[in-house]
């Protein structure tokens, strides 16, 4: 089979040294005019977020295309799974996806096997999963947010947000060991059941929280640098953003309301009591930058409620109860999403009938975002590329698995 | 709609373009359609009254073993929030799929990244190039019969 | 001063050597001095402690920094443009440090007592930018580059709301000599300029802050060296002591324009008790205090606000500063004028 795949050269259009016309660039699709220069936010740099090459072409200031580059983490996540011995062997590797808000993808993974091996985890199981998701959920959007301001150049809240994430880590490491990878959403229950003081330390730490969050809008979020950086800047018009199939804060940040966790309940969520933020446009128009940090603000206000709804109602139980000795689901698949900080994360698992995964494919919410950038930075500034970058938060670990 | 008046509103328009179904006893119900109407279909299901399928949740390559490639939408509408899966199965020596990047942007990438892991030629995308391996790889990994190269411009690969 | 030591030395060239040295001597402890506060406010403004294992409370921490710059290797990039990458710091210290030939640091000492002083500190801090820009292309690096023309187009388009607020004050005292400034405001407190012609010269202070900021490259108008964006901006390819004399550099500009600043609207090296706690020495302390306070407001701003993205920096400089410096100069005109 013969496959002609164009060889990007690093940096150097070989053919205008030699003189010809200058070959077209893969991903702009023609070659580069006089007044325009390509320059590299390379592999390496201080705002990506993580190994992402963003090739910008600009012509002066103003950016005329970006063409991403990914796959510099790439640890071929897939074909591991593919020769795991065991479905439970798989989660460590699930955590390592979005390794800034781990629970989240645990939650995915596990209730796609348990789907098809057909089992119910216990209530307790459920509860605890719910409060470790909007645990993570908060731990994530802590870490987009104050990367949000270091980006901007407001070192200072960055710091702050660090400071929060720490409480959530210690009640978190209290619980299974660790503080980033957990391990701890297994197949059909949980590795560790929660301390007995877990019940008084979430609540201390939701009453600590909340004004936390009311500092750190004083600090940034309202402080008018900050929203002339922000507001108006980056806008993505909502059926751009569902054509795209953006999820998460970049989609209600663009005034679409559509969250997994009420449109497509999954777990217990449906218990809870809260709302969905989405962005309105209150500082510059719907869909920009601003739009989506505020959705991400709110959203922890909303964690932070279904965090207390669901450890006063915790229920007795033994988590390990429904761990299944071994794991063998029948030939099927299955595909499960779930709302994650970043957007819709989802496990497509095939099962053939032996102990081994036939397939599993991730959907990463942060692949189809970033997919949303050259649209939305076409005309922008450099500084702004590096605002929209923020805001879409992505995590390159879930990019390239 | 259920996944049943799905398929026969398909399978009035498109006759034998829809290849076969399994709609019952599994999680989620799948119609199997030839490769070269793929693009049609995804139009009608994205633009019709009753389907809209506006959103593409997941555009996968499969590997089916002998010789047989394969690729799976899983499709959602946001607007009467149903669901259906989607498989084309082509050969490997020819795997032509029509590419549905014009109908939903969101395959853009996807088809990008079936292509790099098992070789599906998309026509019809823009810019069909490796996006997770590098540009100048040779193989496509996640074939189940892949084997990994021993050497990658001068660097030993497996260590 | 040079009287004392021309009647000590009788030689000119001598004298004057050593006079020009005598900041240097003020300049580099400073400069030692401002790192490690830099680090401590921010580090206790960010809920964190900062440098706390070398000396007290990490207080050498810089001298251990400048051990590590010298002993680093000194990396010239190979396509980069040698003898202008070589002089691009020196030209940026020159330029930073010959302002402090009219800094007054006390009613005995200042470097050279010309009547042009005010104008001549504005002059020749613009040699930096000549600097910037040779450091940044000399560099070889795109981002390096970037970096290079927005400094650039930032420090020449503050100039003018700089000037323009020192002009406001000039109007008011009638002259551009900055020991005559410093002996006009002699006196309690409310003789400083400050409280003068209230409220315009309040403002004008105001106005020569902000604008004096995007002069030394500090935030919110560190766009040149934005750390986010451009790595270092036009300082990303400099490695070891040429990077120390650049952030030296950085450090006694910071200096300098605190020291206007301080001369034009604080009252310089006056007591603010009048004759009580005033006297040569007591001259030098009261300027030093004044001056790092104004420090330590541009590091508290630093650790505080976002940075403008370029154009809005530019917006600022010339779409409201300079006409509020206008209506300003207007308003201290009138008042002069109907005063007589």
């Amino acid at each position: 089979m013969d496959v002609t795949v164009a060889v990007h050269k690093e940096g150097v259009l070989a053919d205008v040294d030699a003189g010809r016309k200058p070959a077209a660039i893969p991903g702009l699709g023609r070659a580069l005019r006089a007044e325009e220069m390509v320059i590299n936010m390379g592999p390496q740099h201080p705002s990506t977020h993580g190994v992402l090459r963003l090739e910008l072409i600009v012509d002066g200031e103003i950016v005329v295309d970006v063409v991403p580059h990914i796959g510099y983490l790439h640890r071929c996540f897939e074909k591991h799974c593919e020769h795991m011995s065991n479905y439970q062997q798989v989660v460590p590797y699930v955590d390592r996806l979005d390794y800034v808000a781990a629970m989240s993808n645990e939650f995915g993974y596990a209730i796609a096997v348990e789907k098809l091996l057909k089992i119910q985890v216990p209530e307790r199981v459920e509860y605890i999963r719910v409060i470790m998701a909007e645990f993570s959920r908060i731990v994530s959007h802590l870490i987009a947010l104050g990367t949000y301001g270091l980006d901007m150049g407001a070192f200072t809240p960055f710091l702050y947000c660090m400071r929060d994430r720490e409480h959530v880590l210690d009640i978190i490491e209290e619980t299974c060991g660790a503080r980033l990878l957990y391990n701890y959403m297994w197949v059909g229950g949980l590795s560790h059941d929660v301390k007995p003081n877990f019940q008084d330390k979430t609540r201390a730490f939701c009453k600590y929280f909340r004004p936390k969050i009311a500092e750190l809008n004083a600090l940034l979020s309202y402080n008018k640098i900050f929203i002339e950086r922000t507001a108006g800047v980056g806008i993505l018009p909502p059926e751009v953003a569902i054509n795209y199939g953006a999820s998460g804060p970049v989609l209600r940040g663009s005034g679409v309301k559509w969250d997994l966790r009420k449109n497509d309940p999954y777990s217990i969520y449906n218990r809870f009591a809260f709302e969905i933020p989405v962005g309105k446009g209150i500082k510059g128009e719907v869909g920009d930058c601003w739009d989506r940090y505020m959705v991400r603000v709110h959203e922890m206000e909303q964690s932070v409620n279904i965090i207390e709804q669901a450890v006063e109602k915790l229920p007795a139980g033994d988590v390990q109860s429904a761990i299944p000795k071994r794991i063998r689901p029948e030939a099927g698949e299955v595909y499960v999403r779930t709302e994650t900080p970043k957007g819709e994360l989802g496990f497509y698992v095939v099962s053939d009938g032996t102990q081994s995964p036939y397939r599993v494919k991730v959907r990463p919410p942060c692949f189809v975002n970033l997919s949303t950038v050259p649209a939305i930075c076409r005309g922008s500034m450099i500084a702004d590329v590096v605002a929209i970058l923020g805001s879409i938060d992505i995590v390159l670990g879930e990019i390239d698995r | 709609m259920i996944p049943q008046e799905i398929y026969d509103t398909l399978k009035g328009t498109f006759g034998e373009a829809i290849l076969e179904s399994k709609l019952d006893g599994v999680l989620d119900p799948w119609i199997t359609i030839a490769p070269e109407r793929v693009k049609d279909i995804a139009r009608f299901l994205r633009d019709d009254e009753r389907m809209q399928f506006d959103a593409l949740m997941l555009l996968t390559g499969m590997d089916y073993t002998k010789g047989r490639l394969g690729v799976v939408y899983h499709l959602h509408s946001m607007k009467w929030n149903h669901k259906i899966v989607l498989k084309t199965v082509v050969a490997a020596e020819q795997p032509h799929v029509q590419s549905v990047e014009a109908i939903w942007k969101t395959a853009n990438w996807h088809e990008r990244e079936a292509f790099d892991m098992y070789g599906v030629l998309f026509d019809g995308h823009p810019d069909l190039r490796r996006i997770l391996m590098p540009d100048d790889w040779e193989g496509f990994p996640l074939r189940k019969d892949y084997q990994v190269p021993e050497f990658y411009n001068g660097m030993k690969v497996p260590y | 001063m040079k009287d004392v030591l021309l009647n000590l030395l009788h030689n000119e060239i001598l004298v004057y050597s050593l006079m020009a040295i005598v900041p240097l001597v003020w300049v580099i402890p400073f400069a030692l001095f401002a790192v490690w506060w830099e680090r401590k406010i921010s580090a206790h403004m960010q809920d964190r402690l900062g440098p706390m294992r070398t000396g007290w409370h990490g207080s050498t921490q810089t001298i251990a920094d400048i051990l590590k710059l010298i002993m680093k290797e000194d990396i010239i990039p190979t396509a980069a443009d040698s003898k202008l990458f070589k002089l691009a710091p020196y030209v940026v210290f020159g330029g930073a440090y010959a302002a402090y030939a009219v800094v007054p640091f006390s009613a005995a000492y200042v470097g050279s007592e010309i009547n042009v002083g005010l104008f001549y500190f504005i002059s020749i801090s613009s040699v930096v930018v000549v600097g910037l820009l040779m450091a940044g292309w000399a560099s070889n690096n795109k981002w390096s580059l970037y970096g290079a023309l927005r400094s650039a187009a930032q420090i020449v388009s503050y100039e003018i709301p700089v000037a323009l607020a020192i002009l406001a004050v000039v109007m008011v005292v009638g002259t551009f000599d900055l020991q005559a400034i410093n002996r006009a405001q002699s006196g309690m407190l409310w003789n400083w300029f400050i409280f003068q012609k209230f409220p315009f010269l309040f403002f004008a202070l105001i106005i020569y802050f902000t604008a004096s900021l995007a002069e030394v490259n500090r935030t919110p108008f560190d766009i040149p060296e934005a750390e986010s964006e451009l790595v270092g901006g036009y300082h990303t390819e400099y490695a070891g002591m040429r990077f120390a004399l650049l952030f030296l550099s950085e450090y006694s500009n910071m200096f300098a324009v605190s020291a206007i600043a301080t001369t034009l609207f604080l009252g310089g090296w006056n007591s603010p008790f009048g004759n009580f706690l005033s006297g040569p020495w007591w001259g030098v302390f009261w300027f030093l205090s004044k001056g790092m306070a104004f420090i330590f407001v541009q590091m508290w701003l630093r650790w505080t606000l976002p940075r403008l993205r370029v154009d809005q920096l530019m917006y600022v400089g010339w779409k409201v500063l300079i006409p509020f410096s206008f209506v300003l100069i207007l308003g201290v005109g009138v008042w002069m004028l109907a005063a007589h």
